[in-house]
């Protein structure tokens, strides 16, 4: 249905676009580009995989048969309100900035006794192959659905974990000369049809950040931020991360740093 | 005098001392961590990554210093990169900068080629194109094209195609940094991202006045 419809709006943007002027064009494609989202975020596919993670969290796992629910996300054992809003953050017991997804993962190794290259194994999805980590995340992120992001990197440890992502994000490499900043470093642009945020404002990085964990409509999958932003490694023809990498702990951090005070609405849906 | 006009008038009599006149050079990124971040940066890869996928990680002077001015290098800097840049294109064995704009317009509208890693590799083989498209507006007909780059709808028609244009579009999508340091365009020819005769074509699809950059 939602590929159909993809099809149908798509036809109409191409339709519609090549009347009129230039400007007129860009406007034209914007407008059924805004529609098009609008139409997608009545009953988003991962709404389902947030009652899924809800249910994990509570559900008895693992080696000791444990649930999550003393996992402590920042904020205090169980305290779920809020959480992922605040993360990346420095624990201390374990002297580690972590994101959401190594600080779960943590959770379920630690309470529930899981190996951890055993919980990660399917970090993400795969047609027939869910991923109880993505529906984790999801319910976790739904939790802080209207709350601000609030990384304000005041620890130590996170300032340095904000500056290592900040030089991550302007590292230049690989056969297409890329950073992230090429495409994320100016406002108002695009690359094909698809609008790029500025991400070194609070405004651009605010619009990024307070929609993950999102739909994919073009993966068909929920995808976290850690996936996210190994794929944009991907898309600069680089090598792959390994997931929870301390240089994506740090792009997250240089990222929820920038978009701090931004609203959260999540789970988001994209094209 | 309003008190807030006194100190804008004392900061401006302070900043207008010669020694003090130069702009205070920004920051590089990563500050004081920059060398632990690289060494960050390096170490968060998986160990099975094969060498050569690794040393796409690899950084010549002009990614080292485009990162560390943040695209933005002083003109002294900017310009010592764009002679080095300058320096390394090569030309076509046979000579002829204009080739076939049909296989040019092909090769613009290509974002494949060149993924690696394990997730969502190209296939080995696959094409690898300009992908012009993805930052620029070129045929009226396409109008799925990005906004990083200039409009280059016409490019033709508004410039001729004397030598002295040829010989610029061809050098420019050669090695962009030649021109321009630190722009965003990628360095097709020095990567061998494109071979010189792939990128003979794209020059004709940009210059022919029978391509649809120049005819619509």
């Amino acid at each position: 249905m939602i590929q159909a419809l993809m099809r149908m709006l798509f036809g109409s943007i191409v339709a519609g676009a090549c009347i009129g002027s230039v400007a007129a064009q860009d406007s034209k494609v914007a407008d059924e580009l805004a529609k098009y989202r609008e139409a997608l975020a009545d009953g988003n596919p991962a709404d389902l995989l947030e009652v899924k993670g809800e249910a994990l969290w509570a559900e008895k796992r693992g080696p000791r048969n444990a649930s999550l629910e003393q996992c402590d996300l920042g904020l205090g054992p169980g305290k779920l309100e809020g959480a992922y809003a605040q993360l990346p953050r420095y624990f201390a017991d374990t002297r580690k900035v972590m994101d959401v997804e190594s600080r779960l993962v943590y959770c379920m190794v630690t309470l529930q006794g899981f190996k951890q290259d055993e919980v990660t194994r399917q970090w993400f999805s795969k047609p027939g192959k869910e991923s109880d980590i993505e529906a984790l995340v999801t319910f976790i992120g739904a939790k802080s659905n209207g709350k601000p992001i609030n990384v304000p990197a005041a620890h130590p440890e996170e300032q340095r974990m904000a500056k290592i992502g900040e030089y991550i994000f302007y590292r230049r490499s690989g056969p297409q000369d890329f950073s992230c900043a090429i495409c994320h470093g100016q406002d108002g642009k695009r690359i094909r049809l698809q609008e790029l945020g500025n991400l070194t404002t609070r405004e651009g990085a605010g619009t990024a950040m307070k929609t993950w964990p999102s739909y994919r409509v073009s993966q068909g999958a929920v995808w976290t931020m850690q996936r996210r932003l190994i794929d944009c490694m991907r898309q600069a023809r680089w090598p792959e991360p390994d997931y929870l990498a301390d240089s994506i702990i740090a792009l997250e951090t240089f990222l929820q740093k920038t978009a701090t005070g931004t609203v959260m609405e999540t789970p988001g849906i994209k094209r | 005098m309003k008190p807030r006009y006194a100190l804008f008038g004392t900061l401006a009599a302070v900043i207008a001392v010669p020694s003090l006149a130069q702009t205070k050079p920004v920051e590089p990124p990563g500050g004081r961590y920059a060398k632990d971040a690289e060494q960050v940066f390096r170490s968060s890869f998986r160990v099975d990554n094969p060498k050569y996928w690794m040393s796409r990680l690899d950084q010549d002077e002009t990614m080292r210093l485009c990162g560390q001015y943040r695209d933005n290098p002083p003109r002294k800097i900017g310009a010592q990169l764009e002679k080095a840049n300058q320096a390394t294109i090569r030309y076509p064995v046979e000579g002829k900068l204009i080739g076939d704009w049909k296989e040019g317009e092909k090769l613009a509208a290509v974002g494949t080629g060149g993924h690696i890693g394990f997730i969502q590799p190209d296939p080995p083989g696959r094409l690898r194109g300009g992908n012009c498209y993805a930052c620029h507006q070129l045929a009226q007909k396409e109008v799925a094209y990005g906004t990083i780059g200039p409009s280059l709808q016409h490019y033709g028609k508004t410039r001729g195609n004397s030598e002295e244009i040829v010989k610029y579009t061809y050098d420019k999508i050669y090695n962009s940094n030649a021109f321009t340091a630190c722009t965003n365009m990628p360095r097709f020819g020095l990567h061998s991202w494109l071979t010189p005769e792939q990128i003979t074509h794209i020059v004709a699809f940009l210059l022919d006045p029978e391509s649809p950059v120049n005819k619509d």
